[in-house]
């Protein structure tokens, strides 16, 4: 758990301050983005966590403890530290990079070998391809994944992260960042992420500090503030389609139904189908193997003008499948790009688990705005 | 076959450098007119290569040994702002013509060795003083502060971030240094500090053309195998 106490930071030869009077306390365990225009303060407030920058006035607790109090060097080593890519050491290869901060603690060199092994295969990148490459020979999303992981060496309980996947395309960056949160899930950090990114901001927080003119302007899951924005700059800082914004915070699985498509499995015949075909909202099965995995669909019409075959034969592939892990948002998106009413929801291990349909999902969006509401 | 031939070079630009010594020597010794020919022996020719090579490595090592964590302090952040100046100075030290500089001292410090060298350590200390700071000052501060935020301290961020990666730029400034010093060195002769130099000048007094040549041929050998032997050190290292 972390405490920022009054913390004020005034820079020299500044007539404002760069932090004014910040209140905080971020979770442990939690990922907390800071957020807001730049010069608002957000890197400041980071960089005075791990005394990079010494505030002026306030404290700040780490597990009760006033940092001032601790040894720099000491405190630096038991925070992970992850900026852009360029932080990279040029001239050392990845695994020295990654090994530094275990380095400088004086673990013994197998442990270490070992532990950079552990932490390329936790972030996707092969040990025996990547150990003895320079980071120029990285593509920049390797590159970032190097900082997470050399962020993490040492294993610290709290990480702070400077626009941590700000250097890469949207396409890398979102894949980054879902892979960063199945990272996080295991390891359960206390994080402190600062981006300019509001989605960003909205995919990664459990909590979200708005920060404008170095002071905190609301503190609130995102859920929350999406609903009820504190004020006008907070407002517009969501952009217009908050609605939209939201569906990134519900995951597939809450809004799946099971009931509106029935599965049918592929060693039926196409006649034992027909008599399912009554349970569909949509006229057409989902064809499952034994394992219940997803295999294919079959329309209505196939049904009925078919001869008496498996429904195995029939059955036609499709790119309207999700996985129910998946954001409501990223579902939209494939419903609107396939021109579908439905997509089918299926486990990471591609097993059957229903559908999330158009009206199911309004229907969710709209309970959860009245819930907010009141 | 590049890499070969790279290997190859490695050892190839020495025995070339020594053939090419070895043979203008030996061509200008048996072929000396008879008022050169008194100079114009082998045990002189060894002994003004001497005198040439102590003056240079001592003044350059000294140079080094001084201009080196000279750069690296001006470089750090509370002696940013006097930076410039002490640049400044040096670079006027450097503006003075060589020649000049040797008189000067000379009539401070008298003939000799010791005068030589110090005139060559002054000379000298631009090029490394200034390589190092450059270096120094272009490591991106996004990696200093990356390793500073990471917890490692001062000395180890120096000898294990900033030196390792500033040190081409260092070494490029120290051949530069070295190779000026091996042409600098020719001036010696004036203040009676020998090496090359006194070939050259006692050649075009007495208007001996092989003695220059013999001077001039081994200072230019000299250069390029120090040249030579620092960028194989950079690699090595």
């Amino acid at each position: 758990m972390i405490r920022l106490e009054n913390v004020t930071k005034h820079f020299p030869g500044q007539d404002h301050p760069a932090v004014n009077n910040l209140n905080m306390l971020i979770p442990e365990g939690e990922i907390c983005v800071l957020v807001g225009p730049s010069g608002c303060g957000k890197t400041t407030t980071m960089k005075m966590i791990n005394r990079l920058i010494e505030p002026t006035e306030g404290k700040i607790y780490i597990k009760g403890q006033d940092t001032a109090t601790i040894d720099a060097i000491k405190l630096r080593l038991d925070i992970g530290y992850v900026i852009q890519e360029i932080g990279l050491f040029p001239h050392l290869t990845i695994a020295e990079n990654i090994a530094t901060v275990p380095r400088e603690k004086g673990w013994p060199r197998d442990l270490i070998n070992q532990r950079v092994d552990e932490l390329l295969t936790l972030v996707g990148l092969e040990p025996e391809k990547y150990r003895h490459r320079k980071p120029a020979d990285l593509s920049g999303g390797q590159r970032q994944r190097v900082g997470v992981a050399r962020a993490m060496a040492a294993d610290p309980p709290i990480l702070l992260m400077d626009e941590p996947f700000g250097a890469v395309d949207p396409i890398t960056r979102a894949r980054l960042q879902n892979e960063f949160l199945e990272i996080q899930a295991q390891m359960r950090k206390t994080i402190i992420f600062v981006t300019h990114d509001i989605d960003e901001a909205i995919k990664m927080g459990d909590k979200i500090a708005i920060m404008r003119d170095g002071k905190l302007v609301q503190y609130a899951p995102p859920g929350e503030l999406l609903s009820s924005p504190a004020d006008e700059f907070v407002g517009r800082l969501l952009g217009p389609n908050r609605t939209i914004k939201r569906l990134n915070l519900i995951a597939v699985r809450e809004a799946l139904r099971s009931d509106l498509l029935p599965a049918v499995p592929s060693h039926l015949s196409s006649e034992e189908a027909r008599l399912l075909l009554k349970g569909s909202k949509f006229n057409v099965l989902a064809v499952v193997d034994r394992r219940n995995s997803l295999t294919g669909f079959v329309r209505g019409e196939q049904l009925k003008n078919s001869s008496v075959v498996p429904v195995s034969e029939i059955a036609e592939p499709s790119p309207n499948v999700i996985e129910a892990e998946a954001t409501l948002n990223e579902a939209l998106s494939l419903m609107l790009g396939c021109g579908s009413q439905f997509v089918a929801v299926v486990s990471k291990k591609g097993e059957y688990k229903g559908v999330v349909t158009l009206g199911s999902l309004l229907e969710l969006v709209k309970e959860d705005v009245k819930e907010d509401v009141a | 076959m590049w890499r070969k031939l790279n290997r190859l070079r490695t050892v190839l630009v020495p025995v070339i450098l020594l053939a090419a010594g070895v043979s203008a020597t030996v061509y200008f010794v048996e072929n000396a007119t008879p008022m050169a020919a008194r100079l114009l022996v082998y045990p002189n020719v060894l002994r003004v290569l001497g005198q040439h090579l102590l003056l240079v490595l001592v003044s350059s090592l000294l140079a080094i040994a001084a201009a080196v964590p000279l750069g690296i302090i001006i470089s750090r952040p509370a002696f940013r702002p006097v930076a410039p100046v002490i640049e400044g100075i040096v670079n006027i030290g450097q503006t003075v013509p060589s020649l000049a500089v040797l008189a000067l001292f000379m009539t401070l410090f008298g003939l000799g060795f010791q005068t030589a060298v110090f005139a060559l350590w002054l000379y000298s200390l631009l090029p490394i003083l200034r390589n190092t700071y450059a270096g120094m000052k272009s490591i991106g501060p996004e990696i200093i502060e990356a390793a500073r935020g990471m917890g490692m301290k001062a000395h180890r961020i120096l000898s294990r971030i900033e030196l390792p990666l500033a040190f081409p730029i260092i070494m490029a400034g120290i051949r530069t240094a070295v190779v000026i010093n091996v042409g600098t060195a020719t001036l010696a002769s004036f203040i009676g500090a020998g090496g090359l130099g006194d070939f050259i000048v006692t050649g075009i007094s007495l208007r001996r053309t092989e003695l220059i040549y013999t001077g001039a041929a081994l200072s230019a050998l000299l250069a390029i195998f120090f040249d030579d032997l620092l960028a194989r050190l950079e690699k090595y290292v």
